[in-house]
């Protein structure tokens, strides 16, 4: 479903991504993994559109979508949960949902598109008149994800969601990742986190300073002892 | 900085400005330049001076004031009134009349430095377009009292001004200002005031006392505005409260960013430019006022500056110079690579 | 002193602040969104008056009874225009760059509105007496003159609010133009063309200016190509009052300089035409982020 293609992204003179290579597989959850600074984030951003490539291409079914706008990009069906959720903090938790359906025209899907997300997150239903600010870090990342699945996502970018939350929480999150995922969404999910995000996806790049060092099945990835090592607290 | 030191500190630039003067001075003698272009050429001076304070405050020091002649109008209002009030006690000669007159700018400067003081001291933690309307607002205060004030003169203007500046005066002051205010750029000052433009709170880190630079600028911009306020007084022997105004500020803004904020350079060539300019345009709207079938109003002098702004905004934003300056004004300690960017 | 705090006062300021507020909204919504202080927001206030003296002129004298209403509209679609095309064409360059070059160009703009306007004859830079577009009435309440003229005025512009206000919270639109002050990239990944929704910005703040224009044009007896100056320095002053970037905030504030403006200027002119800058300043160092904004630090 994406393809990323020798993808060169820069901070000014800093070269955040140097050339990467990875694909993502309809279906499948896909994850980038690394430490602070390897350039996960850069990678989501500039799939989004939030930043430009220096040289490389993005292809999504086929299209290339290096470089639109981000507008665009979101309208064709990727849908980002950025890092530390940016909710928005002034707004209502209703108005924050609805806000993720912007790209949706009619009235009635928004209202059906509502009425699941409050399936899927009660706390966020009970919560609904309240501002966004107000609401505790776990449930700001349920409103994120929440808010992600208003639009007709079909790619989900998933940016760090496990940080800053309690061990509970976390495992609340990766079990609605799955489930999304189990309901036709394919999944990019890029992770510090490198236990819970192999634990759940199908294949995993590992990604340091810029290069990717390492893919595999995540099952394989996950035992290999260089990775338990460095990412794994082995 | 003693005076003799300034000048020879500053060779070739003294060199330069003393033939460029005598050759004006012979040419204005000779009947050559007449009184009208000599005229002109005293505004540009003064406006010399005018655009180079305001970049100090705005291009050295990375703020944005706003309401710069509010700082001139003290300046006038001071030296005028003094002035006028001594002149009419009678003076003899030439000698204490032109003293008089060195007393007078000096004061003029100091008061308006004093403002100048008050008013950037609460305005320092401002950012960019809240200074900027705060200057506007000091600016448009100051107009408000002047225009109550009727001693001296209120609405109608501080008049009977005695015409104690002449070329040579307005172009040594001129000359003496640039080179004080150069040096400051390039001094320990200098640095400190282009390190905060470039980032204040990495500024503070290392131990930059930004309060103090920030208000030295601020006064130091203003002591040579208000010098350049009473020159201009005592240039047209009247001092009003409109010459003082938002649009007066507007004119010198327009020539330091025209120029380039953070060159002399720029400003100088702005400010003779745009005194130029400006007074072509008005000669061609007269012209064309004669042989046109519809009236050309004054306005479009205005239409082109305004024009002429946003055109420099948006294709050349860093102005005319680019925030470089002429080898000539760089000080001769400095070496042969200080040619180089300012900004 | 006796009679300086009447019921007069009150209506006059009442009307005032009305003006102020409509041009204090597009100043409040457009530096929430871009962070642009546009100067040259008074001058599609001027704009809107004199086409709405053009308007008036031509009914007048085809011997037809002036619409208000149909005035009313048309200066907002002429502030509208005005505000698009500026944003379009010097401000949306500019978008990136250092916001000082932002600023100056605004400056730019608002002098080559005013004098370009000036510089045409049909115009000219005196003041031009404002047609009586409606017959005047008088009502006698409480020892006050209120006007029909003042009726309309703030029945307009009260009106105008309202209908802001409701775009603002309840419409789509809205809640994007809110959560752009909030978090660009954020909106941008909700799939939202944010320079579409900053032009919407500028249409609804030009077109409050416009309508301004005509409900001064209406009260006050003349009118002139520099009106705008200084209304849209006291209206900004207004906005920062109540806290840049909240609409509500705006049009207190504008109430509140109204008030204090009229009963100023009953007590002494100089009082009258300097209390404005004496509250901004007052303001921006006890209480920079206004009535009812928030405080934030600056981040690191």
């Amino acid at each position: 479903m994406l393809k990323v293609n020798d993808l060169e992204v820069s901070y000014g003179a800093i070269k955040a991504l140097k050339g990467i290579t990875f694909e993502v597989k309809s279906g499948e959850i896909v994850t980038l993994i690394g430490a602070n600074g390897a350039g996960k984030s850069t990678t989501l951003r500039t799939i989004s559109g939030l930043l430009k490539a220096k040289r490389g291409q993005i292809f999504y079914k086929g299209d290339e979508i290096t470089n639109r706008e981000p507008n665009e990009i979101v309208a064709m069906g990727i849908v980002q949960i950025p890092e530390g959720r940016r909710t928005f903090p002034d707004l209502t938790v209703r108005e924050n949902l609805e806000l993720g359906a912007w790209t949706i025209k009619s009235r009635k899907v928004i209202n059906d598109k509502l009425e699941g997300v409050y399936e899927l997150f009660p706390r966020l239903k009970e919560r609904r008149g309240q501002l966004a600010g107000t609401l505790s870090g776990g449930e700001q990342q349920m409103l994120a994800v929440g808010r992600a699945l208003m639009a007709e996502a079909n790619l989900v970018l998933l940016d760090e969601p496990s940080m800053g939350l309690a061990p509970v929480l976390v495992d609340e999150i990766f079990e609605v990742i799955e489930r999304i995922n189990k309901e036709g969404r394919t999944i990019l999910l890029v992770e510090q986190n490198a236990e819970m995000a192999l634990q759940i996806a199908n294949y995993a790049y590992v990604l340091e300073v810029g290069n990717i060092v390492f893919e595999g099945e995540a099952k394989t990835v996950a035992q290999d002892p260089k990775i338990k090592a460095a990412y794994l607290g082995a | 900085m003693k005076i003799t030191k300034l000048f020879t500190n500053n060779r070739k630039l003294v060199l330069f400005s003393v033939i460029f003067y005598v050759v004006v001075d012979v040419l204005h003698l000779t009947g050559v330049l007449n009184d009208y272009w000599i005229q002109i050429t005293n505004v540009a001076l003064i406006n010399i001076i005018l655009a180079v304070s305001l970049n100090l405050i705005n291009g050295f020091a990375g703020q944005f004031s706003i309401g710069h002649m509010g700082f001139a109008a003290v300046g006038a209002y001071t030296a005028g009134t003094l002035t006028t009030i001594i002149w009419k006690l009678g003076v003899a000669n030439s000698i204490t009349k032109y003293l008089l007159f060195a007393v007078a700018l000096i004061l003029a400067g100091v008061a308006a430095a004093i403002v100048g003081y008050l008013i950037g001291l609460p305005t320092l933690r401002l950012r960019g377009d809240y200074l900027a309307i705060v200057t506007l607002a000091f600016g448009e205060i100051i107009r408000v009292i002047i225009n109550a004030t009727g001693y001296v003169g209120g609405p109608r203007g501080l008049l009977g001004i005695p015409k104690l500046s002449n070329f040579t005066i307005i172009f040594f002051v001129t000359l003496l200002s640039v080179i004080i205010m150069r040096n400051i750029v390039f001094s320990t000052i200098g640095r400190a005031l282009k390190s905060i433009r470039e980032d204040e709170v990495a500024s503070e880190l290392v131990g930059v006392d930004i309060t103090r630079y920030k208000v030295l600028a601020f006064t130091i911009g203003s002591f040579f505005a208000g010098i350049a306020g009473a020159l201009l007084c005592h240039l047209l022997q009247i001092a009003h409260p409109t010459q003082f105004g938002f649009i007066g500020s507007i004119n010198v803004l327009v020539m330091v960013y025209i120029g380039g904020a953070g060159s002399i350079s720029g400003s100088i060539v702005a400010a003779v430019g745009l005194t130029f300019l400006s007074e072509f345009l008005r000669l061609g709207i007269d012209n064309l006022n004669k042989i046109a079938p519809f009236p050309v109003g004054p306005e479009w002098r205005m239409v082109v500056y305004a024009v002429l702004l946003v055109a420099v905004m948006l294709y050349r934003t860093a102005g005319i110079m680019g925030g470089r300056e002429f080898g000539i004004l760089v000080p001769e300690e400095e070496g042969k690579n200080a040619t180089g960017s300012q900004a | 002193m006796s009679g300086i705090f009447n019921f007069q006062q009150v209506i006059n300021s009442i009307q005032l602040g009305s003006i102020y507020a409509l041009i204090a909204i597009g100043y409040t919504l457009v530096y929430g969104i871009v962070k642009l202080v546009n100067f040259a927001h008074g001058d599609f206030y001027m704009l809107g008056a004199y086409v709405a003296y053009f308007t008036a002129m031509f009914e007048i004298s085809r011997k037809d009874q002036p619409n208000v209403i149909i005035i009313l509209l048309i200066s907002m679609s002429t502030g509208a225009l005005v505000a698009f095309l500026s944003n379009r064409i010097a401000y949306r360059p500019l978008r990136y760059k250092p916001r000082l070059s932002a600023l100056i160009t605004a400056i730019g703009v608002s002098l080559f509105l005013e004098y370009t306007s000036s510089a045409m004859p049909f115009i000219g830079p005196s003041f031009r007496p404002f047609p009586d577009v409606i017959q005047t009435k008088q009502f006698h309440i409480g020892g006050a003159v209120l006007t029909n003229y003042q009726i309309i005025n703030v029945a307009i512009a009260v009106t105008l609010m309202v209908v802001l206000t409701y775009i603002i919270k309840y419409t789509r639109v809205g809640m994007a133009m809110r959560a752009s002050s909030q978090d660009k990239d954020a909106l941008k990944l909700m799939g939202v063309n944010l320079e579409k929704i900053i032009d919407f910005t500028f249409i609804i703040g030009g077109s409050l200016a416009g309508a301004a224009g005509l409900l001064a044009g209406i009260t006050y007896p003349r009118i002139n190509p520099y009106m705008g100056i200084i209304p849209g320095l006291k209206a900004f002053i207004a906005a920062v009052l109540g806290g840049i970037g909240n609409v509500t905030g705006a049009m207190l504030g504008a109430f509140i300089i109204g008030f204090a403006e009229t009963f100023g200027y009953a007590i002494n002119s100089v009082i009258g035409e300097g209390i404005a800058y004496a509250i901004l300043i007052i303001v921006l160092i006890f209480l920079p982020q206004g009535l009812l904004g928030k405080k934030t630090g600056e981040k690191v």
